[in-house]
């Protein structure tokens, strides 16, 4: 079991809110911009990879207990998204890094 | 307990906040944590639901000893064909709302499979009124 935090020397990732929580455990990762699949199929503890960056990323990620949120794409949250995770203590992310590149290497990494 | 919210359409920045205040009391209360998860994905999806296709709605809630009833009553187009609606896929969301990472037709079918019991009423022109019920 990875906490976030182990996470941040393997891959290249940017905290963008550095008071969220960051010693979650990270029970799985979750990929998906359909903000209903997410709501119907992700596990609570999963970290979730997305291009959307609206505040109701926020909503979900709270409401399902995702351990945090990687926006993809060099996109950033906005404001009101941020705002929301960080009042709930979810840990967001940001990375150059496209969906694909992510998912393949929290793979390897949580597949160690 | 009871607990009402009006939702303005069209409010995409306020969806989640009524299924974000009932998590709150039902963890106050020592709910399932399971049960908290399934009845907020249904909250929420009811709440993004007027927020996509209704002028306005209101959401109330009711917390007895050994459930949470849900209603919630829209002013909006109304469901045409409620059967077709239920289908997981089937949507008539707009290209804007689509474009946030709704409308992919998982919403009524989300709500269903998070709830013990739902029943959904719609007028065409008027409203769709949705009841759920969860077992805690």
């Amino acid at each position: 079991m990875m906490k976030i935090s182990e996470l941040l020397s393997k891959i290249d990732l940017n905290l963008e809110n550095k008071s969220a929580d960051i010693e979650h455990i990270i029970n799985g990762v979750y990929a998906s911009d359909l903000l209903s699949d997410v709501m119907g199929f992700a596990k609570h503890g999963e970290l979730w990879v997305t291009l959307q960056t609206h505040k109701n990323v926020a909503a979900i990620a709270g409401l399902k207990d995702l351990s945090g949120v990687i926006i993809v794409g060099n996109n950033k949250p906005d404001k009101e998204m941020l705002e929301k995770c960080t009042e709930d203590g979810i840990p967001v992310f940001t990375t150059n890094l496209s969906t694909y590149q992510v998912c393949g290497e929290l793979y390897v990494i949580l597949n160690q | 307990m009871e607990y009402t919210k009006k939702i303005i359409g069209g409010n995409f920045s306020e969806a989640g906040e009524a299924s974000s205040a009932i998590k709150k009391v039902l963890k106050q209360l020592g709910v399932d944590s399971q049960v908290i998860r399934r009845t907020v994905v249904a909250i929420y999806e009811a709440e993004v639901n007027v927020v996509a296709h209704a002028y306005e709605g209101l959401l109330s809630v009711l917390i007895e000893d050994d459930k949470i009833k849900i209603v919630i009553e829209d002013e909006g187009h109304g469901i045409e064909d409620i059967e077709k609606a239920m289908e997981a896929g089937y949507s008539t969301a707009s290209e804007k709302v689509r474009e946030m990472g709704f409308g992919a037709g998982m919403g009524l079918p989300n709500i269903k499979a998070n709830t013990d019991k739902m029943t959904i009423n719609s007028v065409v022109g008027k409203g769709t009124v949705i009841e759920l019920i969860n077992y805690f």
